[in-house]
């Protein structure tokens, strides 16, 4: 029997097989190399670069008002967000003050956002472990989350909706109702996703005491976002460095000490009512008034160095740009949430079987495009 | 009247037998060609079962995922599966380059035919049955453990690690899972003293065995219900298959018409599962009949033996249906331990119940 | 840890640093050659305790490349970036931080890919995005694309 490679079965009888880059439970165009004794996992090796864009680069070319469009193309599904990220550095570095309008529209848009990345991924790992009908729930209210995103952004996966200085358009004049109906409609079929996956046993005997992530693990390996909050670690970017009026609002912040897949899983659904929470503090008090800041038409740092952070549905995603003076970035460094927490899948699969390698890539929820940017 | 009633397929073969006897005449020639009426026949049958089933499924699938499901394809979607198989048909049927090209064709056969022969013994309707050999339940359960060696074939011959590594797991899977089957129907062997699956039919005249066999039975059933699921690889049990884990498993180097034969084998397979389970604990093709009720059983008379049949095998079909679309995967540990830890010592000790009451006859 | 202090703390490990305060964080900058120990210490101290590496990354100033490391304290919340200057353009080579902050074997193996810098001792250098045969760094500032058109 030839298996294609010749290297199938090293020295010590080990069975490497290649876990994508067309697989699917990989999401994306991930390749995880994986030496198997038997079923067991012995060692796990990433390799990447299937979707690398180069936006790194691309960015240096462009304008500081272009450059945010190209992040929605890393993490798209928290589109929003990284658009928020870069919109963000430039307005520290020019002492932008945003309008209080814009601030809390940004606020709404980026919780829906993150509501429909947890909605996605719930789906998701639902479908990785074998259980078909979770996707179609979540999906239902993705779908609505995707049309308010349609309605007032103009996009539904990549919107390009923060600018530099405040947000490109006004809202519908319907988006407070719409959002609230969304909302609605989200609370009255949650405890269907508790129904249908997380009182299941058998979902619940994949996930505990699989994949554990300890908190010094978590340090080391830079996890952040829920990943790293289910093993104990606090590092929600909106409670530790608030941004862009994060600090007016109250939420908890969802940290677990399980450490384990289970404990990711359950972080992630409490991290859902708790941006409902936030959306429902501003839905009714949208003030009046600019939606954007004032900004020159070429924008231009000054020389220097500047670094933005915000939680994205995975994570902490940084922006880093260094300035020469001129009208495009010199560097552009995007420290993404999703690379980090691809560095803890090796150490922490070792020893598991193959069904526990998807519900830690699961639990974990890797962009794929946000890994190779 | 009464005709109607205890109206029996035997009398209607019969009829037929004499039939082409005054044509043919005695000899080898009259058995081979009811042999090969008979073998048209059911491929016939249970190609359109195959179908059946697969709309069912899409179904059943469709309103637990708040979906609708096929309704284009000719009248709500009936022929979407005819669609389906057309083009399953006008498939390449791929070999890969470095597959054991032998094995890997030979392999969608002997799990179609394993499928097939399993049909044989089953009584669809009172008198109706291929095959009324007195070792039926021994048959049957023989005769779908071999579907490991096609699957076994499959896996190895694809050339294929994920083939391969599903193949290792189905023979883990159906070779554990084979001992609870086989324990839970030794359970009403025991009560019926008999192996003939007519025989079993027959002697829940007065009642089913889940009614009349107490929890013993029940519990036998539930054993059987979730261990067979097993044996056919559907899900929560289809590590062998495993989509997300091993893209496929055994299959995934299969396209076309050697990719139908395995869809059809599952249904073949589903639909002998749930008859054996219907036969065997829920009576098979006899009417529902209540000890004493003299007019509410002649009421139940009036419904065919058949009807009875197939409601009874469509409903644990329904079951088992459900089972995939709710549940999530297990992992091959926990099967195993599932089979090992649980179902195994369960019907064992469950076995001796039985035969305590069998000896005893406490059962009614 | 404050500013002033982490910048004692600082000076006394290594004195022949320079400060930059102009950014948000406070930045360090050593020769290459330096990083190893500095960054041990920095990691081990106690009333330092660097533990989390968020970002590393290098930036290409034309006749040198800057390394630049940004570390926190998951204990304390002081954040310190250390920036390590690499003159050797040609065959720029820097000591690897993988076995003090496991996050930077795919950090590093990044910049290995995107800038040519070597690592040494790392585990497992290698180009992590593109081909194995690429010619030249993209990320530098003289890689020129042959295939990129003008527009």
């Amino acid at each position: 029997m030839i298996l294609g490679e010749e290297d199938y079965i090293t020295e010590e009888g080990e069975f490497v097989v290649n876990m994508g880059p067309q697989h699917p439970s990989t999401h994306g165009v991930l390749r995880l190399k994986v030496w198997l004794d038997g079923e067991t996992i012995k060692k796990v090796e990433p390799h990447l670069g299937y979707i690398h864009r180069s936006i790194e680069k691309m960015s240096e070319s462009l304008s500081y008002r272009q450059y945010g469009y190209l992040t929605s193309r890393m993490d798209y599904l928290s589109a929003h967000i990284n658009n928020l990220a870069c919109a963000l550095v430039v307005e520290k570095a020019l002492q932008v003050e945003v309008p209080a309008r814009a601030q809390a529209i940004r606020i709404i848009i980026g919780e829906l956002t993150r509501i429909g990345s947890h909605l996605l991924w719930f789906a998701s790992a639902g479908l990785d472990l074998g259980g078909v009908t979770p996707f179609f729930y979540a999906f239902r209210e993705r779908e609505a989350i995707n049309s308010i995103m349609d309605e007032n952004c103009g996009a539904r996966l990549t919107q390009n909706f923060m600018v530099p200085g405040g947000i490109v358009y006004d809202v519908r004049p319907d988006f407070q109702s719409r959002v609230k109906e969304v909302l609605k409609q989200f609370k009255d079929n949650f405890h269907e996703y508790n129904e249908i996956l997380t009182g299941n046993v058998i979902f619940q005997n994949r996930l505990k005491d699989v994949g554990i992530l300890t908190k010094e693990d978590a340090i080391a390996f830079g996890c952040t976002g829920p990943t790293a909050r289910a093993s104990g670690l606090s590092c929600d970017i909106r409670k530790m460095y608030p941004y862009d009026g994060y600090e007016k609002l109250q939420f908890d912040e969802v940290i677990s000490t399980g450490c384990d897949s289970w404990a990711r899983y359950e972080v992630r659904m409490a991290e859902m009512l708790q941006s409902v929470r936030i959306i429902e503090q501003l839905i009714d008090n949208i003030p009046e008034g600019d939606i954007v800041a004032k900004t020159k038409n070429v924008i231009k740092l000054p020389k220097g160095e500047f670094y933005q952070r915000v939680e994205t549905a995975r994570g902490e995603l940084g922006v880093y740009i260094v300035s020469d003076g001129g009208a495009s970035p010199y560097r552009c460094k995007y420290r993404s949430p999703n690379f980090a927490n691809l560095s803890a899948i090796p150490h922490i699969a070792r020893g598991y079987k193959i069904g526990d390698l998807i519900a830690i890539m699961a639990t974990i929820d890797l962009i794929i495009p946000d890994i190779d940017r | 009247m009464n005709i109607l009633l205890s109206y029996s397929f035997s009398s209607l073969a019969a009829y037929f037998h004499n039939w082409l006897q005054s044509i043919i005449g005695n000899g080898i020639l009259l058995t081979i060609t009811e042999l090969v009426i008979v073998g048209v026949v059911l491929l016939v049958f249970l190609i359109l079962l195959a179908f059946f089933l697969g709309y069912m499924e899409r179904k059943v699938a469709a309103f637990m995922e708040i979906r609708l499901g096929p309704n284009r394809v000719g009248p709500k979607g009936t022929l979407q599966i005819v669609a389906d198989t057309v083009k399953l048909l006008f498939k390449e049927g791929f070999t890969p380059d470095a597959a054991d090209k032998f094995l890997f064709n030979l392999a969608p056969g002997i799990i179609i035919t394993t499928a097939l022969l399993a049909v044989a013994p089953i009584a669809f309707a009172r008198g109706f049955q291929i095959w009324d050999i007195n070792i039926g339940v021994l048959y049957i359960s023989s005769i779908s453990s071999m579907a490991v060696i096609g699957i076994l074939m499959a896996g190895w011959s694809s050339s294929n690690k994920y083939s391969l590594i599903g193949a290792m797991r189905c023979g883990a899977q159906i070779v554990s899972y084979e001992l609870s089957i086989g324990l839970s129907l030794v359970s009403i062997v025991v009560l019926t003293g008999s192996l003939s699956l007519n025989d079993i039919v027959e002697s829940q005249a007065n009642g089913w065995w889940i009614f009349k066999g107490h929890i013993p039975v029940m519990i036998a059933f539930v054993v059987f219900v979730i261990a067979s699921t097993a044996e056919i690889n559907r899900a929560p049990f289809d590590l062998v298959e495993a989509d997300q884990e091993l893209t496929g498993g055994f299959n995934t180097e299969y396209a076309g018409m050697k990719f139908a034969m395995f869809l059809m084998a599952e249904y073949i397979n589903l639909f002998v599962v749930s008859a054996v389970a219907a036969t065997i604990f829920l009576g098979g093709w006899m009417p529902f009949h209540i000890g004493g009720l003299t007019g509410f059983n002649h009421v139940m008379d009036y419904i065919p033996s058949s009807v009875w049949f197939f409601g009874k095998t469509l409903f644990i079909i329904f079951i088992i249906m459900q089972f995939r679309w709710t549940f999530p995967r297990l992992r091959i540990d926990q099967l195993l331990n599932l089979e090992w830890k649980y179902l195994l010592p369960i019907s064992m000790v469950n076995v001796l119940l039985v035969t305590l009451m069998a000896i005893m006859g406490w059962h009614l | 840890m404050t500013k002033e202090e982490l910048k004692d703390s600082f000076t006394q490990i290594f004195p022949a640093v320079t400060f930059d305060e102009s950014g948000e964080f406070l930045t360090a900058i050593i020769p290459s050659e330096e990083l190893l120990p500095v960054m041990n210490v920095l990691r081990t101290k106690p009333e330092l305790y660097f533990d989390y590496l968020f970002c590393e990354t290098c930036v290409d100033w034309k006749d040198h490349l800057m390394m630049v490391y940004f570390l926190n304290s998951r204990t304390y919340n002081h954040t310190l970036v250390v920036k390590a200057k690499i003159t050797d353009t040609i065959n720029p080579q820097i000591e690897s931080v993988f076995h003090i902050w496991p996050t930077a074997e795919l950090n590093e193996d990044e910049i290995f890919d995107l800038f040519g810098v070597k690592f040494l001792n790392h585990p497992n250098l290698r180009r992590l995005f593109l081909e194995e045969d690429w010619v030249g760094f993209p990320l530098r500032k003289n890689y020129v694309d042959e295939h990129m058109i003008e527009l």
